[in-house]
């Protein structure tokens, strides 16, 4: 009978439970205390730090990353947590490389970035492991605040509403708090059950109460948390995913990238996960490597990621290209699906076609291309589902199909923010949401303590 | 191929690299090691006069301070004089000294103050064939509590009277090792040419405390909660060291005084510029504790190449030609004007040059340049002061241009003079001795 990778089909238990041990260990395994002081070493201390303009939640990084090389490891975590309250989880899954790092001037002039990611984990996982909190509430403000998801954005606007004395509920579908760091992020990026420590770390400061399966539009309306609350912050997401549009594309077999990854993550016992023998992934994004990756690591034999431009126009940085390449996955450009092909209503075949672009459109060249596969994941993208916050009060003004909002993070409605993916403008990036959610606690408190006086 | 071949004093050796009297000296083991890492001579561990043995700390004897990588900048130690018997350290010494008869050997002595002690130790050392003494005034710590080391170093009536007993109770050549704890180097290195010394060796190492424990407030190296002054050595102490060899060079009083170069001598350019200021050789020690007795071999292939490189044929080319080069202050040439210059496919933006500029020197380094972020030199500003040279962390990247005699220097609105001209002679000096026009 055949094992491993060479079982025919989608299946589980491929490998030994050593080999998916091993697969899904920490990508960046941390410093210890001797590599930090190394590394920390090696930080120039620049003025008007390019680094820290990079930054979306603009941590100080030469001053956090001194502070480690000082000895103070604790200092440097209330540096990062000052400015970013995840700043252990964006520490993990940041792209620095497209972030802090590329613009290092050690990047700039030997290509070897200080690694800004890797100090910052060490400094956040010395306060958290110490179970150290920075952060006193004020006094009660007696303002109530409704915060829709706990993801990113939502948990750094609570932590922020909560520090200045408000109190707030947190409302959220799934049965876990964390949003995409518990659910959207790959298994190697994130072991131990980092995000629920993390939650626990950010909730702790009190005044959050964190309600599970509370899904808006299902089990409450817009209109509700208006009425009940001084203040509501949208940080729910994106809630679908794109069609493929292509013919057969409900066969047995085709799967959202996103789903595989969240089970993934959820999964006690990796075995009892099944993958294709051979994968195709459609797309280019974090989403597409992190499922090919990890199909990969899941036992698959061939994975090959398929998108429809070239390389220079993928979002997965060439960080995580890399980490595909490395990982055995083929990255093919030029491709867009076209047809899924089933036998007996499973997937056996994806024939794609060639693309070019035409002019500035891109268009099929009309060749096509078979690729033999038992499992299709979709990973071209997510969107907003804006019909859960409709119909119960005052439409949202939306633009590009997420919601509209201003600098401060305001929506149309007066007593409504929103920040994270599902505003319009976002980058899809945790620390952006971290970003987004703080600076609307930031204008909340404002908004409801005339100018921040409670 | 450059001859390194040294003589100093008369004392031979295959290259000037000696080590210092320390723990690497301590015995025939080790001294035997070292020479066969091709160390060209040894100053064996200071010897007591005979009686019961030396007591060291049971606790620890170093205490260090680092640099990034833990690199050791800095070495403090409260070790006496050897602890082992006289008698064994002579019959060692002797036996190593016919193994290798082409190595230079030196005894470093330290007994007590007094006619007696030193009329003793002579002649036992003598026969042992040691090539010559070296006398330790400089040890800081523990010995100078009972007058000796450092407690001698620091009076010059005591060096001179010392080194003359040394002189008329043996034929060995005499070195007189001096301390750095004392506000004028030239006193000593006076003293003990007055006494007839042969050479000076300096510097012994520095009154130092390494650290402070901020759990126990106690400072190190700690023992049982207490901590004393040790002696401060490493690459941390060489500019220290480097200038005491050049005053006692440039003394009128004591020029041509041979000079054996110590402190924080950790490679051949170490050893050159040393050299240069006027050592006939030098002696290590940190660095061989830090690394092993291989590193020899770095500073004599290093020494040659930059020899066979300049064209310098033996060691009396480079020794003390940097020693007219030192003058003092009133003596520099105020109408020397340089300013610094930043090559800006070097420069990698970092802004430490401007911030340290802006906050602590003379806000001549540009931050943004026309909104893009941008560094260089505003030479109306520019003092030419280096620090921009020193802060930035690339080499060669910023470095001090000399304004040639005739352009404008942009800060003051004038001509660089050509003239050489000092303060001696400034319009400012209310001392000046020549009115200037």
């Amino acid at each position: 009978m055949a094992t491993g990778h060479f079982i025919e089909g989608i299946a589980g238990g491929r490998l030994s439970s050593e080999q998916y041990a091993d697969n899904f260990s920490d990508l960046h395994p941390p410093l210890d205390h001797h590599e930090a002081l190394v590394e920390s070493d090696r930080c120039y201390f620049c003025y008007d730090a390019p680094c820290m303009n990079a930054c979306p939640t603009s941590i100080d990084i030469p001053l956090f990353i001194r502070q480690i090389a000082t000895g103070n490891p604790l200092g440097s975590a209330k540096t990062i947590f000052d400015q970013n309250i995840l700043g252990g989880m964006c520490a993990r899954v940041c792209p620095t490389e497209t972030l802090c790092e590329e613009v290092c001037v050690r990047e700039v002039a030997e290509g070897k970035p200080v690694q800004i990611g890797r100090l910052q984990r060490y400094a956040t996982d010395v306060a958290m492991s110490e179970g150290k909190q920075f952060y006193k509430r004020a006094e009660p403000t007696g303002k109530s605040i409704a915060v829709v998801g706990a993801g990113p954005a939502g948990l750094a606007a609570a932590h922020r509403l909560a520090r200045h004395g408000h109190e707030v509920t947190i409302l959220e579908a799934r049965p876990k708090a964390g949003g995409l760091n518990e659910y959207g992020i790959a298994a190697y990026k994130s072991v131990d059950d980092f995000a629920q420590a993390e939650v626990d770390y950010v909730t702790a400061i009190g005044g959050i109460d964190i309600q599970n399966g509370k899904a808006l539009g299902r089990d409450f309306q817009l209109a509700d948390l208006m009425r009940n609350y001084d203040a509501v912050f949208l940080g729910m997401g994106l809630g679908g995913v794109n069609a493929l549009r292509a013919e057969g594309e409900d066969a047995d077999g085709v799967a959202n990238a996103v789903e595989f990854i969240a089970e993934l993550r959820q999964a006690s016992d990796l075995s009892s996960l099944r993958v294709g023998r051979r994968v195709v992934v459609i797309g280019g994004g974090m989403t597409a490597v992190d499922a090919a990756v990890q199909s990969k690591l899941l036992g698959a034999e061939e994975v090959t990621i398929c998108y429809r431009r070239g390389q220079e126009h993928m979002n997965a940085s060439e960080f995580e290209q890399d980490l595909a390449a490395a990982n055995g996955v083929t990255i093919r450009h030029w491709l867009q699906p076209k047809r899924v092909i089933a036998e007996n209503g499973k997937v056996s075949a994806i024939e794609l076609e060639y693309t070019a672009m035409s002019g500035d459109k891109l268009a099929g060249t009309g060749e096509r291309l078979t690729l033999v596969a038992d499992q299709v994941f979709k990973a071209i993208g997510q969107s907003f589902v804006p019909a859960h916050l409709n119909g119960s009060a005052e439409a949202i003004e939306l633009e590009g199909g997420r919601i509209k909002v201003d600098a401060e993070g305001r929506t149309s409605l007066a007593k409504v923010w929103a920040g994270g993916d599902c505003i319009f403008g976002g980058d899809d990036l945790t620390v952006s949401a971290v970003a987004q959610g703080r600076d609307a606690a930031e204008s909340i408190h404002r908004a409801l303590t005339s100018n921040g006086r409670a | 191929m450059a001859d390194i071949r040294n003589n100093f004093i008369g004392i031979k050796s295959p290259n000037p690299f000696w080590l210092a009297s320390a723990p690497p000296t301590d015995k025939a083991y080790n001294v035997e090691r070292a020479f066969k890492a091709g160390w060209g001579g040894v100053v064996w561990k200071t010897l007591g006069e005979e009686g019961p043995p030396v007591v060291n700390v049971n606790g620890p004897r170093y205490g260090a301070i680092w640099g990034a990588d833990r690199r050791l900048l800095g070495l403090n130690n409260i070790e006496l004089i050897t602890d082992r018997d006289l008698q064994t350290n002579l019959r060692e010494m002797k036996q190593v000294k016919m193994n290798w008869p082409d190595r230079a050997l030196i005894a470093s002595i330290m007994v007590p103050c007094v006619e007696e002690s030193w009329k003793a130790i002579l002649p036992l050392v003598e026969e042992t064939g040691a090539d010559g003494i070296e006398l330790n005034f400089g040890c800081p710590h523990g010995m100078s509590e009972r007058g000796m080391g450092s407690a001698v170093g620091q009076v010059p009536e005591y060096i001179e009277m010392v080194v003359r007993w040394c002189k008329q109770y043996t034929r060995m050549p005499v070195i007189t090792k001096l301390t750095p704890n004392i506000t004028d180097i030239r006193k000593p290195a006076r003293a003990a040419h007055a006494g007839g010394t042969d050479a000076v060796s300096l510097i012994n190492t520095i009154n130092s405390i390494t650290g402070v424990d901020l759990d126990s407030f106690a400072p190190q190296p700690t023992i049982d909660g207490k901590g004393s002054h040790g002696g401060y050595c490493g690459p941390a102490v060489k500019p220290i060291a480097m200038n005491m060899v050049a005053e006692i060079a440039r003394d009128p009083e004591t020029r041509g005084l041979p000079i054996s170069g110590i402190g924080g001598i950790t490679t051949w350019r170490d050893a050159a510029e040393f050299m240069a200021l006027g050592a006939g050789n030098v002696q290590v020690c940190t660095a061989a504790m830090t690394y092993g007795f291989k590193i020899v071999q770095e500073m004599i292939a290093g020494l040659e190449n930059w020899m066979d490189e300049k064209g310098h044929a033996s060691l009396s080319d480079i020794i003390g030609r940097a020693t007219p080069n030192v003058t003092d202050w009133q003596y520099l040439n105020l109408n020397y004007v340089a300013k610094a210059h930043i090559d800006q496919d070097a420069c990698i933006k970092c802004g430490r040059c401007h911030i340290a500029c802006e906050d602590t020197s003379h806000q001549a380094i540009t931050s943004m340049v026309d909104g893009v972020r941008h560094f260089e030199v505003i030479e109306a500003e520019c003092v030419g002061c280096n620090l921009c040279v020193n802060v930035c962390p690339v080499e060669g990247c910023i470095t001090m241009e000399p304004l040639a005699a005739g352009v404008v220097d942009q800060r003051t609105g004038k001509p660089v003079s050509p003239i050489y001209a000092n303060w001696t002679t400034h319009p400012n000096n209310p001392m000046a001795k020549v009115a200037a026009e």
